[in-house]
């Protein structure tokens, strides 16, 4: 059984602080983490037993460090996208990007964080699992049986849960429940340091330029801001039978119960 | 020159800060205030191989530089004090010895239960009239045979209740004083005649075990003595004191550092004549001297550590690093329960826990004065 688990490189978000004159992010200073939600996918894909798991990460050099705390979690093996080429890249260049690795490495499971806790946009996942035609399911929380033809997975829906099955290879992405919260040994972090990362650039990936890093992204932001939410309470005046009239009625406008 | 941690170390500092904000921080306050034994912070430090950071691989440690152990005993002591000194009592006072002094049987003995944490140490040196006078303990070790029998009592003895293994410092000759002391090394559930005295009720660090031990005709095999030669203890003992301080400043800036952490959101939150705290110079000036002052102590902490790991004379700056960290404990402490006004006297907050910890870090493992003594004999040399 190969898994591959697909991880982000983030700012901490509980420590950034928004410049509220340009709204940008003000990122000096932060700490960069591996993705809260790909660190549980990466947990529960080492949870899986006799599987070879394997750490792939796009972003800078930097991105090293995850993939070293992925190797010092316990995974056989960590690959790096990194090439000037895939500097840019929007969430479609991104999941074109890491699907030609995918390709490339051919695992049994893919399994990915819900989000990233920057960027909140719950696409790469799903897309990847599009671009390389594989079944998946999102909003994982539990894998119940895993063979070696299909896996069986809970996952959250809005209202409760859904069971699935899936048969291999498939994609998953998962939420925080997937697993219990653990940490590193010291021996865990040197061996991590002992091991070699691969880095592949895009000439490793058999990839259409066109699609990757800023020019295979068609997404572009053209300003980001701290949306400020003014509420304004509305007095209503009058006797008991009127207020509760005219309360009815604004009900009724903002469709709180039918007429 | 250069002060930057490595990659590894980055690594490190951020898995042992992340551990201590979630499983160590949310307990502290209990841990203090009810006096628990911290046994599962510690059985968790253990899972990680924290306990046997200390110890070289082949004997299933994971034989970490001094530079990365400052950094898990600063991160450790800035989340609960209580579990510091635990941790600190084993890594440092107990384990140390046993590698750097012990014989290769004792080493193979010990040592990977003391990695694993099967074992918690405790280290045995004080005595009512044996303190900074370490010279003068009346703990007896007579030779018979092949075992030693030893009578006496050590008081305020860190993990002394609860420790699985214990190096205890006794006199083998008294009249060669210091040169008579020897080390020996008790497997207390396996000694007969070893006994667990009063267990001290403390200002500060209430979740640590602080107990009286006591040994009664007590038989150790003469395997058991540390380096296997009489007289050598005061050495080791010594040794151990000087890598302990470097662990003991960083505790003071730890406990300085979560003080600080406290005043630095209080005044960002709280608003007197109309205005957050921050806004007055008075507390700005605060916040400048316990940052500037908490730093100092850190890069003397580092250094010590670093120059440690050079291998190189460490001695003079680990006592710097040990009395000045413990200061900053002491003043950061002091002023961050200030700034919280009421609010750092009642037990709602932690400001009182830090200000009663900190006291310690003053007096144990030398006291202030020790160690003025002890960077002034290196300054003016033996002789003097």
């Amino acid at each position: 059984m190969k898994i591959v688990v697909c991880m982000k490189q983030v700012p901490d978000t509980n420590e950034i602080k928004i410049d509220q004159k340009t709204g940008t992010l003000q990122r000096e200073g932060v700490p960069s983490i591996m993705n809260p939600e790909d660190k549980h996918a990466l947990l529960a894909a080492l949870n899986i037993k006799d599987a070879e798991v394997i750490a792939l990460s796009m972003g800078p050099p930097q991105a090293e460090m995850i993939l070293r705390e992925a190797l010092a979690y316990g995974a056989n093996k960590a690959i790096l996208l990194c090439d000037f080429a895939f500097a840019g890249s929007d969430t479609a260049a991104t999941s074109y990007t890491l699907s030609k690795a995918i390709e490339k490495i051919n695992p049994d499971l893919i399994v990915c964080g819900r989000q990233a806790i920057d960027g909140d946009t719950a696409q790469v996942g799903p897309q990847i699992a599009e671009l390389l035609n594989l079944p998946q399911a999102t909003y994982v929380q539990k894998i119940i049986k895993l063979d070696n033809e299909k896996v069986e997975i809970q996952k959250e829906t809005e209202i409760g849960y859904d069971i699935m099955e899936l048969n291999l290879p498939a994609l998953i992405t998962c939420t925080n429940d997937i697993s219990e919260i653990d940490y590193p040994s010291l021996q865990g972090i040197s061996k991590a340091f002992e091991e070699n990362i691969e880095t592949w650039k895009a000439t490793d990936l058999k990839a259409d330029k066109e699609r990757l890093g800023l020019n295979g992204s068609p997404t572009w932001v053209n300003k980001s801001f701290t949306p400020t939410h003014q509420r304004q309470g509305n007095i209503l005046k009058g006797n008991v039978k009127e207020l509760a009239k005219q309360l009815a009625k604004e009900f009724i406008r903002k469709e709180i119960v039918k007429e | 020159m250069d002060f930057n941690f490595t990659k590894k170390q980055h690594l490190l500092k951020q898995t042992i800060d992340e551990f201590c904000e979630k499983e160590i921080v949310p307990y502290a306050d209990d841990i203090d205030h009810e006096q628990i034994f911290p046994e599962k912070q510690i059985k968790l430090l253990s899972k990680m191989g924290i306990m046997g950071m200390s110890i070289p691989k082949e004997y299933g440690g994971a034989e970490l530089d001094n530079v990365s152990q400052t950094i898990i005993m600063e991160a450790v002591s800035k989340a609960c004090a209580s579990t510091s000194v635990t941790m600190g009592a084993h890594t440092s006072l107990t384990c140390f010895p046993l590698v750097a002094y012990g014989t290769k049987d004792q080493k193979q003995r010990f040592l990977p239960k003391l990695a694993s944490g099967e074992y918690l140490g405790a280290f045995a040196l004080t005595e009512p009239n044996a303190g900074s006078d370490a010279s003068n303990v009346e703990t007896t070790a007579v030779k018979d045979g092949d075992e030693y029998i030893i009578n006496g009592s050590k008081i305020f003895i860190t993990n002394g209740g609860k420790a699985d293994l214990i190096n205890i410092v006794a006199t083998t000759d008294k009249s060669k004083k210091h040169h008579g002391i020897s080390i020996f090394t008790v497997e207390t559930k396996k000694a007969k005649g070893f006994e667990i005295g009063k267990k001290e009720d403390k200002l500060g660090l209430r979740g640590s075990n602080t107990n009286e031990i006591i040994f009664k005709d007590m038989r150790l095999p003469k395997e058991n003595l540390v380096g296997g030669i009489e007289g050598m203890g005061f050495k080791i003992a010594m040794g151990v004191f000087d890598s302990g301080r470097i662990g003991i400043g960083v505790q003071g800036v730890g406990i300085a550092q979560a003080a600080f952490d406290k005043a630095l959101q209080y005044v960002n939150e709280r608003e007197q004549f109309g205005r957050k705290l921050a806004k007055f110079q008075a507390m700005q000036f605060y916040l400048a001297d316990m940052a500037t002052r908490i730093e100092a102590a850190r890069l003397l902490c580092y250094k010590a550590a670093f120059i440690k790991d050079q291998k190189k004379k460490y001695a003079q700056v680990a006592a710097m690093a040990k009395l000045y960290g413990s200061e900053v404990a002491m003043y950061c402490s002091r002023l961050s329960l200030q700034i919280h006004g009421g609010y750092g006297f009642i037990k709602d907050y932690p400001l009182e826990r830090f200000y009663r910890d900190a006291k310690i870090t003053e007096i144990y493992e030398g006291t202030s004065e020790i160690m003025k003594l002890v960077i002034a004999a290196n300054l003016l040399g033996k002789g003097f």
